[in-house]
């Protein structure tokens, strides 16, 4: 598939603005138990950007995530989230930051004890707004992944995919400016898979929201590079020409180091025999 | 296990204390800046409380009880039966209705908390709730540390209250005393140095239950392995702690009120 965009020079219409970026991770370094686990780690990432983040299972990715919203902090380096270091912010500043992020869970992690509705409502409670509004977006949010039917529905009721998509409608219903997709798609079946990412491609091209994107199948990261989501038919379809949304980008990790930062046709057309192997 | 050497295993020991200092402060510091979670306090008041209460209340009772019976025997000895009601007050009020309700909520409560906390933090609900902008600490340790507070003080005065009980109906049903006699006996031996003493004591087993419990919840590893082992160890070190602060507190006051 990837080979496949090579000869093509057909693009979507730009929709990157000249902003500040959103994400800026600058020599960023970590270590677990003096092991290193991510080394000297740059990249950003520009206002409605989709950055889908591959390499092999142990290569820093989830860490780099867990970064990227604050939930630990580097050895090294600085981290700017909307031009906040948030390397150096008290903790109790980066909860209000994170009003601002929405994230996806590898394993979803919806909280057992809530309901379906009270999971996605969480964050507005949190915010005090008032139940009759929250009820009306927690509906809205349900019905952008499919799933308003089971709002009265617990965790441990729902398989693997409807969890996911419960996580998404989480992550959305605040109207991030930044989402962070953990893994959406990892233990799914192929099939389902799909579902997630029509999803995340749908809040690419219908919300414009920024998005780090981390995927352990190269088809899920393709197919959102290749596709975009038609509004009046409410599926996605390929983008004519053999072309590619100039705003999803990829970042591939190996061994905690960064071996690839570019474009799609970057990728595909890099002569790296490591990226030629792990693409093939 | 892998073998620790000595300055690690010091390091991880120093590292957990000081971890336990923090978490510590920060659930009684958040009670005295917003948000506060109240809903969450009465939650935990009525699972830790009204929850513990048939556990409490037996355990007064037959504490009481067993003291009675054993006490009359010894005290036979002396021609001393009627000072069974003065002996199970005093052991009552000031150690085994604290230390007592203390340990029960310690294997019910603390092992709660260890094991609910342990299965949010394995399954990434902890994180989760950081990313979705709230303190786990002050959702979730402040309210388990307040209500415990709370909720302690006050069964520790039921498990009194029914352990005097106790023993009031084996005195009069198997030891022949008359009750007023053992009421008026337990009455008398009571003093206010006695009261405050077994009334302090449930305040700091309230917060070695939760704090404990909570802390191993909250850096529980390693899947649900892990969270069998955190609730272990939050039993083991919350129920030892009690009996250690119970014999710390028992000596500072005698030092003030010299009884």
């Amino acid at each position: 598939m990837p080979q496949e965009l090579l000869p093509s020079d057909a693009v979507r219409p730009g929709r990157l603005t000249e902003k500040e970026p959103v994400v800026v991770f600058e020599s960023v370094s970590i270590a677990f138990d003096l092991k290193p686990v991510l080394e000297n780690v740059s990249f950003s990432v520009q206002p409605g950007e989709t950055r889908i983040i591959l390499g092999p299972a142990g290569g820093g990715k989830s860490v780099l995530m867990k970064l990227a919203n604050g939930l630990i902090r580097p050895d090294s380096g600085a981290i700017r989230i909307f031009g906040e270091d948030i390397t150096q912010i008290r903790e109790r500043d980066l909860y209000k930051l994170r009003g601002r992020i929405g994230m996806v869970f590898q394993e979803s992690a919806l909280f057992d004890s809530l309901s379906v509705e009270d999971n996605v409502a969480y964050r507005l409670h949190e915010e005090q707004v008032p139940p009759d509004e929250v009820h009306t977006r927690v509906v809205e949010a349900l019905k952008f992944v499919e799933l308003e039917q089971a709002i009265a529905k617990f965790p441990p009721e729902l398989s693997g995919g409807m969890r996911r998509r419960v996580s998404i409608a989480r992550a959305i219903v605040s109207n991030p400016d930044l989402i962070l997709y953990d893994s959406p798609t990892g233990g799914l079946d192929p099939i389902t898979s799909t579902t997630i990412i029509e999803l995340v491609m749908k809040e690419r091209d219908v919300n414009r929201t920024t998005s780090l994107l981390i995927t352990h199948r190269l088809q899920d990261a393709f197919t959102l590079a290749m596709n975009r989501y038609d509004r009046a038919k409410g599926t996605m379809e390929p983008i004519p020409g053999n072309g590619v949304d100039e705003g999803t980008k990829f970042l591939v990790l190996n061994e905690g180091r960064v071996v690839f930062d570019g474009t799609t046709r970057e990728l595909v057309g890099s002569t790296d025999p490591w990226l030629k192997q792990y693409l093939s | 296990m892998p073998l620790l050497s000595p300055e690690e295993f010091a390091k991880q020991k120093v590292g957990a204390v000081q971890d336990y200092a923090i978490l510590s402060w920060q659930a009684v510091a958040n009670l005295f800046s917003r948000p506060r979670y109240w809903a969450d306090i009465f939650t935990q008041m009525d699972l830790i409380g009204v929850g513990s209460l048939p556990t409490i209340a037996l355990t007064g009772f037959f504490t009481g009880s067993v003291l009675a019976l054993q006490s009359a025997t010894s005290l036979k000895t002396f021609g001393a039966v009627s000072m069974t009601g003065n002996l199970v007050a005093l052991a009552m009020v000031k150690e085994l209705g604290p230390v007592l309700t203390g340990l029960m909520l310690a294997g019910r409560n603390a092992s709660g908390m260890a094991s609910e906390l342990g299965s949010m933090k394995v399954t990434e609900q902890i994180d989760a709730m950081r990313a979705l902008g709230t303190d786990p600490v002050r959702k979730l340790v402040t309210p388990r540390l307040y209500a415990t507070i709370i909720m302690l003080f006050f069964l520790t005065i039921i498990a009194d209250a029914v352990g005097i009980a106790g023993g009031a109906l084996i005195s009069v049903t198997m030891l022949g005393m008359n009750a007023s006699t053992y009421f008026s006996t337990s009455y008398r031996a009571l003093q206010y140095a006695d009261i405050v003493q077994g009334l302090t004591k449930p305040l700091f087993s309230a917060f070695i239950v939760a704090t404990v419990g909570c802390y191993f919840g909250m850096n529980t590893k390693g899947g649900t392995q892990g969270v069998g082992r955190s609730t272990t160890q939050a039993v083991v070190v919350s129920s030892i702690f009690i009996i250690i602060v119970d014999f710390l507190v028992s000596r500072a006051m005698i030092g003030i009120f010299g009884r």
